[in-house]
């Protein structure tokens, strides 16, 4: 049986990041398994601009940016298995190896060990059954990413008229896309008061398209027996229910759905990992290791981020962990740890544990907001209510995710848990 | 000529064709829609019923209890999961207890085995997900679950396997009588047979006017339905009824042979028999009654919801019965609530009443009752898989993630004696695309097999039913689809 230092599952952006960073740190036998037949994950569908200005001061392409990653990857001696599916992870005991069991069509079954695993599975798009979208069942409803991979990978466009339900970053990049490839985007409906997606991609992707944005409104009827013929679009009230006598009607072939991302973790759930319910991802420490020693999760497929930048940093964490992991600096099961509680405004951190004796000289917390607001303060509380520390923001909105950088010796000397809330300025409130 | 043609492929149409299948004669299948299995039979309860429901002395009462009975052996023939889980029906206080009484009687009068009236603790030991509010229940443990449209399938695909032919894309458009035989016009020509057997479902009405006027209607009934993950597939184990009331048999609970959960139906009077859409109403309805039986039941973990058509009629009990006027067209009409459980029976009968009029059911000698289904990677285990790989590598490329569904499987139902030829056609045979995802992952790849494999266009395949196109138009060509 091969055992590796470090298996990777999936060579999208995090699993390239934390596979190289691996390498860098020292690890000289690791594996990345990736189930497409090229490396780079959705990025390769996502021929947009717009990556890359945080991590490398450049626009670039996804392809262009996965470009950067998988020839920093062609510089180390990572090995890669293409075409080749992940089906279980069974964690070592007490310090012994995990298993991966994998297939492809050249290697067959594949049961491998690793020291250190790192999931990297990315995330999936939220589907019309996840949201009950009442009316027939015809053809010519997609989730936009896979719109987004006919297009874009296979080089063919699903419809002429389209609405687009939601206002995810996808959603809104597939609605400029289309329109330039010929179709007429009747519509964006978001159920929000508030889009989901970032203010950049509003702008360029739909006002600069005049494609009109639906807010607090949702698709309450779609007809077709075969094909999509027309869909009904409600306006909704404070409760998000439809408000009878606002429907207008939109004839279209198409609908695109938009409606949010779900972090893959059926692996992660049967490996028997802590689950975080408000992530849909593993809880995660703040070096990215799970509640399982040696298992290591990172990018998407932990907490769904707006920018791959985030992504590439938080795995190449990841990376370093495992590598760390590997050559012996391991947390003790004992080890001290500190919650991270969301506080009011605040609908997620990640991590969400810390281990103060473990952290370095700052921990880097990614969290949501759960509503638009004006200027505002990020507050850090301990579990005396005493501030920690504290953030200034001039804007807040749950469609951008919001980083701060704690300082370690803080985080070390906090009494109890750690609070991270949101303090509106008076007079600044929301939308 | 035909010596039998059967109008339509659902489950009582291909149950229909396998018992044929075995006799000498020569038999055809015409099929209206793409694929088989295409209306009443894709979306049901999916329960193969104990038969306590019906008035004794009906078809109903007695065809339920025999297809029951023969389910077992049947499904394991054809290679068809099925599971006799049981089933409970719930009373929910003083007044509903009479019902239950009223049940038991009934099931005793039809034959059905092992009836047993339980209080609402005994119910809960057995499913401690149920509410503190039943009080009692009737256990049925000869009711089962059954995959129907895999059931269907298997049925044709062993007919067509023993000598049955099956025409799809092939409604029939009119018919006429000469002397001796009945001749069915169809795009693909002219049939002729000596017996039609009308199994055309929600349309058996129309396909019986095309004779003569019916004495019986279709009023078709909508019934709504939750289809949830993996992730709640165990919430029960049994098929959880509440009390049957005049819309029906009620808002069930049951686990499905795949693994999922199955929450519904209401019953609503439909008008367009091709109207398969969901309400926000009737969804909620059967929220608020599903989580009556079971409180904590986790409805965000929906995947999916479906509706489908009962081909319920004007009278009460099946239509099973020969054309006044002409002895040799028999109608399987009606065939509502229990239907499903009762096809094999209901098969068997349609023999029977065509051989009092003179059909031969002569056995053929090499008549073979056994199909195997395509290899179903996700059950196998570690060294079945590795075997099944080195055998053909396409086994080894997983193509739905959320099922783990290989290419070999989908390439296998595509060469199968009853070929898929679209995307659902693919995922019903061998589950790609029905997971957590629903196919947002897998589709644009199913799509790529298919084209491969049929050598069609990617524009030319479809999602469903013709009609249901899913590209528009080549980007690098501008060429537009058909």
């Amino acid at each position: 049986m091969a055992t590796y230092e470090l298996i990777v599952v999936g060579g999208g952006p995090a699993g390239l990041a934390a596979a190289c960073q691996a390498w860098e740190k020292g690890l000289r036998h690791i594996l990345i398994l990736e189930r497409d037949s090229e490396l780079g994950g959705i990025l390769n569908q996502c021929i947009h601009s717009g990556f890359g200005l945080q991590r490398f001061r450049e626009e670039l392409t996804g392809p262009e940016y996965a470009g950067r990653f998988i020839e920093m990857l062609g510089d180390t001696g990572v090995e890669t298995r293409l075409d080749t599916m992940v089906l279980q992870i069974v964690p070592g005991k007490d310090g012994a190896p995990h298993q991966v069991h994998a297939v492809s069509a050249k290697e067959g079954y594949q049961v491998l060990e690793a020291q250190a695993v790192v999931l990297a599975m990315g995330c999936r798009e939220r589907t019309r059954g996840a949201i009950s979208i009442p009316g027939e069942r015809p053809s010519g409803i997609f989730t936009a990413g896979a719109a987004q991979r006919y297009l874009n990978i296979e080089g063919y466009m699903v419809g002429r008229r389209v609405v687009i339900l939601g206002s995810g970053d996808i959603g809104l990049i597939m609605a400029r896309r289309m329109t330039l490839e010929g179709a007429k985007v009747l519509a964006c409906v978001e159920l929000m008061p508030y889009s989901g997606g970032l203010m950049r991609n509003i702008v360029q992707c739909l006002q600069d398209f005049d494609i009109p944005l639906y807010l607090s409104h949702t698709i309450t009827d779609i007809k077709g027996h075969d094909r999509v013929e027309q869909v009904t679009v409600s306006e909704v009230g404070p409760d998000r229910r439809p408000i009878p006598g606002t429907e207008m009607v939109f004839d279209c072939d198409t609908v695109l759905l938009s409606v949010g991302l779900i972090p893959e973790n059926e692996l992660t759930r049967a490996a028997g990992a802590d689950m975080d319910r408000r992530t849909s991802g593993a809880r995660v420490y703040e070096n990215m290791e799970t509640s399982i020693p040696g298992i290591f999760a990172c990018g998407n497929v932990v907490h769904v981020h707006d920018l791959v930048d985030y992504v590439s940093a938080e795995s190449e964490r990841a990376g370093a962990a495992a590598a760390a992991y590997v050559q012996g600096k391991r947390a003790e099961a004992t080890a001290r740890t500190l919650e991270l509680k969301n506080g009011d405004g605040v609908s997620y951190t990640v991590p969400q544990t810390v281990r103060p004796d473990e952290a370095g000289k700052t921990v880097e917390v990614f969290f949501r907001v759960n509503r638009v607001t004006g200027p505002a303060a990020i507050a850090v509380r301990d579990g005396e209510g005493n501030s920690l520390t504290g953030f200034r923001r001039a804007h807040l909105a749950p469609g951008e995710m919001e980083h701060i950088l704690l300082p370690g010796n803080l985080v070390r000397s906090a009494k109890g848990p750690v609070t991270i809330s949101i303090e509106e300025d008076k007079g600044g409130s929301a939308r | 000529m035909y010596d039998v043609i059967i109008i339509g492929c659902g489950v009582i149409g291909a149950a229909t064709a396998r018992r044929l299948a075995r006799c000498r004669g020569k038999v055809a299948v015409l099929e209206a829609q793409n694929d088989v299995a295409n209306g009443t039979t894709k979306a049901n309860s999916a329960i193969v019923h104990a038969g306590y429901d019906p008035e004794p002395g009906t078809l109903m009462a007695r065809l339920n209890v025999e297809g029951n009975r023969q389910m077992g052996d049947l499904c394991a023939e054809l290679d068809v999961p099925f599971r006799r889980t049981g089933s409970l029906v719930l009373a929910f206080g003083a007044d509903q207890q009479p019902k239950l009484e009223e049940l038991y009687r009934r099931g005793t009068a039809n034959g059905v085995p092992g009836l047993q009236l339980l209080t609402g603790e005994e119910a809960r030991q057995l499913e401690p997900s149920l509410s503190e509010a039943v009080t009692g229940a009737l256990l049925a443990p000869s009711a089962g679950i059954v995959d129907p449209w895999g059931l269907a399938l298997a049925l044709i695909e062993n007919a067509v396997t023993n000598g049955v032919e099956l025409y799809r894309r092939c409604p029939v458009t009119a018919v006429r009588e000469e002397e001796g035989h009945f001749v069915l016009t169809t795009p693909r020509g002219e049939f002729t047979a000596r017996y039609v057997i009308n199994a055309a479902g929600v349309d058996a009405d129309k396909v019986h006017a095309l004779l003569e006027t019916p004495d019986f209607t279709v009023h078709p009934s909508r019934g709504e339905y939750y289809l949830l993950d993996k992730s709640e597939g165990k919430t029960v184990s049994r098929v959880i009824f509440q009390c049957p009331g005049p819309e029906g048999k009620g808002v069930l609970v049951a686990p499905t042979v795949h693994g999922n959960l199955l929450v519904g139906p209401n019953a609503e009077a439909v008008t367009d028999r091709r109207d398969l859409g969901n309400t926000a109403d009737a969804l909620d309805f059967v929220r608020r009654r599903a989580m009556q039986s079971v409180p904590e039941l986790n409805l965000r973990q929906n995947i999916r919801n479906f509706s489908g058509i009962r081909a319920n009629t004007d009278r009460g009990d099946f239509v099973i019965e020969k054309s006044k006027t002409n002895p040799h067209w028999l109608d399987l009409a009606g065939i509502c609530s229990p239907g499903l459980s009762s096809a094999p029976a209901i098969a068997d009968y349609a023999a029977e009443l065509l051989a009092a009029e003179g059909l031969s059911l002569e056995e053929k000698p090499d008549f073979n009752p056994r199909r195997q289904a395509v290899p179903r990677f996700r059950e196998l285990n570690a060294q079945q898989r590795a075997e099944l790989i080195q055998k053909d590598p396409r086994f080894g490329r997983v193509i739905c993630r959320c099922e783990t569904v290989t290419e070999g499987e989908i390439v296998a139902a595509l060469h199968s004696p009853v070929p898929a030829w679209t995307i659902n056609g693919v995922k019903r045979r061998c589950n790609a695309g029905m997971g957590r995802c629903q196919g947002g992952f897998c589709g644009p790849r199913v799509q790529e097999i298919i084209a491969r494999e049929l050598g069609i266009p990617m524009t030319d395949v479809l999602m469903d039913q013709d009609g249901t196109w899913v590209l528009a138009w080549e980007t690098k060509t501008g060429k537009e689809a058909r």
